[in-house]
């Protein structure tokens, strides 16, 4: 873990009190409400928009000294944005901050949920593009929340049959939506389908900010939470043909890497402390430069 | 053999070192003054302050240095810096009346109480290319009108004794105005809060929406009743005194566009308005800005939605350049995961779709045998 100093002239984790406080009681209105898209007044930061505003100030309004926050792109802890906005998180706050999952009390993630099993107490803080799951159906924000309202989510199902219809199978693999406690259909954001299972019954606090276009929602701890399918169409999530190339771990998502203009291609895990984390425990794929310990 | 890919946090770090080195540029060339930029730049820094709300010419000057004249990352780097002020209130609404003129134009009346005064405008320049600019030639000074300052009725006030434009609506009712800062948006919105998301809101955007009413997407037969340019005095209520008292003069370009309106069941046959109010001298943006208004008001004055313009969730969700910039600029981050999700359904597809050409083609050889 990396211990930290604070720049000076900002107050604890660059937001204003008043501000926090107007984000927390939005945050405790998404939890009583599970899936419910919660309007906050979101303010500028200094990242920009559609570059994480909204986890960061999920983050910020969460965060207390004793924290230690893992900040995550893509599965990845040296994204170069994930590192950027740790890097903010250490300057104007001067928390820890570390890499390991388990350690972590707050996650910031965008794309991913980490590989290894959240626990009771850890906060999992997504970074979310689009809040509304209907919004591709229906651009109008008047609209979507009026379907919301009425619980009247008929058009997503149509959507999904017509998938059906014209492939043979739903042809969407990520952000695909989900119900939540039987009320909500809400957006997981762009995380892999792969990733859904990851969210129902999970022991963390799972929160939503969205900052562009001021909403915040979350799922408390042990939601239900249910990806859309059909009874003879299942939900299912994505399979890899062959474990990770560096660390050998199967049933994880992996990121396809390049290796030549010849179409030479290899699978590595794309939660990177995962992969790395089961190459010290000495477990190795079939093109790992590291020796067998 | 492969070794997974580290440094994201050097190659960033050797990133930012290499733009201040750019920003810089060549070390013989004398490095901008701030100065310089608010005098010679000074449209620049007015538009910074318009998009980046907050008024302070060294601040804009600074930005526009430091985003190495890139004005919507400037704009950026001013609200930024602006939401970490604390907000104590808002001012009285501005008496443009009393503003100490320097430009103000009428295109309804040749002439008018006040004149026709034409002020630093680049309105029937010839737009040739100034040589001599390239030196630093000696340039004379302007002239000033040496008469006492009072105050110039607006055209709309002309119009509105006799009943022929619609009222200003609200002006005397006490209504605490909205604040986009600190409410999240809502639809439909008030005027107030669209006013204050459009003066805001991209030059470039708004002149194009503005634009696209000329042309017959919500036609709204405009007139520019008036525009003028000059400073106000901004007044804040004290409670503790009982009266505003003036804080600080600002100058700002005003906008009151007029429009043929033909009447509906809401409304008499009469001239109604589009307003627009920006920062600065910037008349594109505050004529484009009543454009918008005006389109902008179809609902509450009877007249059918058909055009881009008029739709408010449309127009104000997208006017920000600040969000846009920062949405549209976010693709260049990582997809890897979401890629790798739609290349393995594509693959899947299209090894379906192979399949079924094979079946196809084997049905075929069957009947032809």
């Amino acid at each position: 873990m990396n211990m930290q100093h604070r720049t000076s002239g900002y107050n604890f984790a660059y937001l204003d009190e008043q501000t926090k406080r107007m984000i927390r009681r939005a945050i405790l209105k998404a939890i009583a409400v599970p899936g419910y898209q919660v309007p906050f007044a979101s303010r500028e930061m200094p990242m920009p928009y559609g570059w994480g505003t909204g986890g960061v100030q999920v983050t910020a309004a969460v965060l207390g000294p004793d924290d230690v926050l893992k900040v995550i792109d893509q599965g990845a802890d040296d994204a170069t944005n994930a590192v950027s906005i740790r890097k903010f998180f250490e300057r104007v706050a001067g928390v820890l901050t570390t890499t390991k999952t388990s350690d972590a009390t707050i996650i910031q993630t965008r794309h991913r949920i980490p590989e290894t099993p959240l626990a009771e107490g850890q906060v999992l803080v997504y970074q979310v593009p689009i809040p509304e799951p209907l919004r591709f159906l229906e651009p109008r924000e008047t609209e979507t929340r009026k379907m919301h309202a009425l619980e009247e989510y008929g058009l997503m199902h149509v959507k999904l049959y017509e998938d059906i219809a014209r492939n043979g199978h739903i042809a969407t693999t990520y952000a695909y939506p989900v119900k939540v406690e039987d009320r909500y259909v809400m957006d997981p954001s762009p995380t892999p389908k792969f990733d859904n299972p990851k969210m129902h019954m999970s022991g963390a606090l799972q929160l939503f900010g969205a900052g562009r276009e001021k909403r915040i929602y979350a799922l408390p701890p042990y939601s239900r939470v249910v990806s859309l399918d059909f009874e003879d169409h299942p939900f299912e999530v994505q399979h890899f043909d062959k474990p990770c190339a560096l660390c050998g771990a199967a049933g994880v998502y992996l990121d396809e890497v390049v290796l030549d203009d010849k179409g030479k291609r290899m699978f590595v895990c794309s939660d990177s402390d995962h992969c790395e984390t089961r190459r010290v425990e000495g477990h190795r794929g079939e093109l790992s430069a590291e020796p067998v310990l | 053999m492969y070794v997974a890919v580290k440094g994201g946090e050097t190659a960033i770090n050797n990133a930012h070192r290499l733009l201040a080195d750019r920003r810089r540029g060549n070390r013989a060339v004398p490095s901008l003054t701030l100065d310089q930029i608010a005098e010679q730049l000074a449209l620049s820094v007015d538009r910074v302050m318009s998009e980046g709300s907050l008024y302070d010419r060294r601040l804009a000057a600074l930005a526009i240095k430091q985003a190495r004249g890139d004005l919507i990352e400037a704009i950026f780097l001013v609200r930024a810096y602006r939401t970490t002020l604390p907000r104590f209130g808002h001012s009285e609404p501005l008496d443009t009346e009393a503003m100490l003129v320097q430009r103000r134009i009428s295109a309804c009346y040749k002439d008018l109480p006040g004149g026709q005064l034409l002020g630093p405008t680049f309105d029937y320049t010839h737009r040739l290319l100034d040589e001599e600019l390239d030196g630093d030639p000696q340039v004379e000074q302007g002239g000033h009108r040496v008469e006492a300052h009072e105050s110039i009725a607006r055209v709309t006030d002309i119009l509105d004794r006799e009943g022929l434009v619609e009222e200003d609506h609200g002006l005397d009712e006490v209504v605490e105005p909205g604040d986009i800062n600190q409410t999240p948006m809502s639809f439909p919105l008030d005027r107030s809060m669209r006013l204050q998301a459009l003066a805001r809101g991209d030059e470039g955007f708004l002149l194009a929406l503005g634009y696209s009413t000329q042309r017959g997407y919500a036609r709204s037969h405009p007139f520019a009743g008036e525009i003028r340019i000059g400073e106000v005095d901004v007044e804040v209520f004290m409670p503790e005194l009982g009266f505003a008292v003036p804080i600080g003069r600002v100058q700002v370009t005003e906008c009151q566009m007029v429009n043929q309106f033909k009447g509906s069941a809401k409304a008499p046959p009469q001239f109604t308005r589009g307003y627009g109010l920006v920062f600065g001298q910037s008349e594109r943006k505050a004529m484009a800005m009543s454009l918008c208004d005006r389109a902008l008001r179809a609902e509450e004055l009877g007249e059918d939605i058909v055009a881009p313009a008029q739709d408010q969730e449309f127009v104000v969700s997208h006017c920000d350049n600040v969000q846009a910039t920062g949405f549209v600029e976010h693709l260049k981050l990582p997809h890897y995961v979401d890629f790798q999700a739609e290349l393995a359904l594509v693959r899947r597809m299209r090894a379906e779709h192979e399949d079924r050409a094979d079946m196809a083609s084997g049905e075929v050889r069957e009947a032809a045998e």
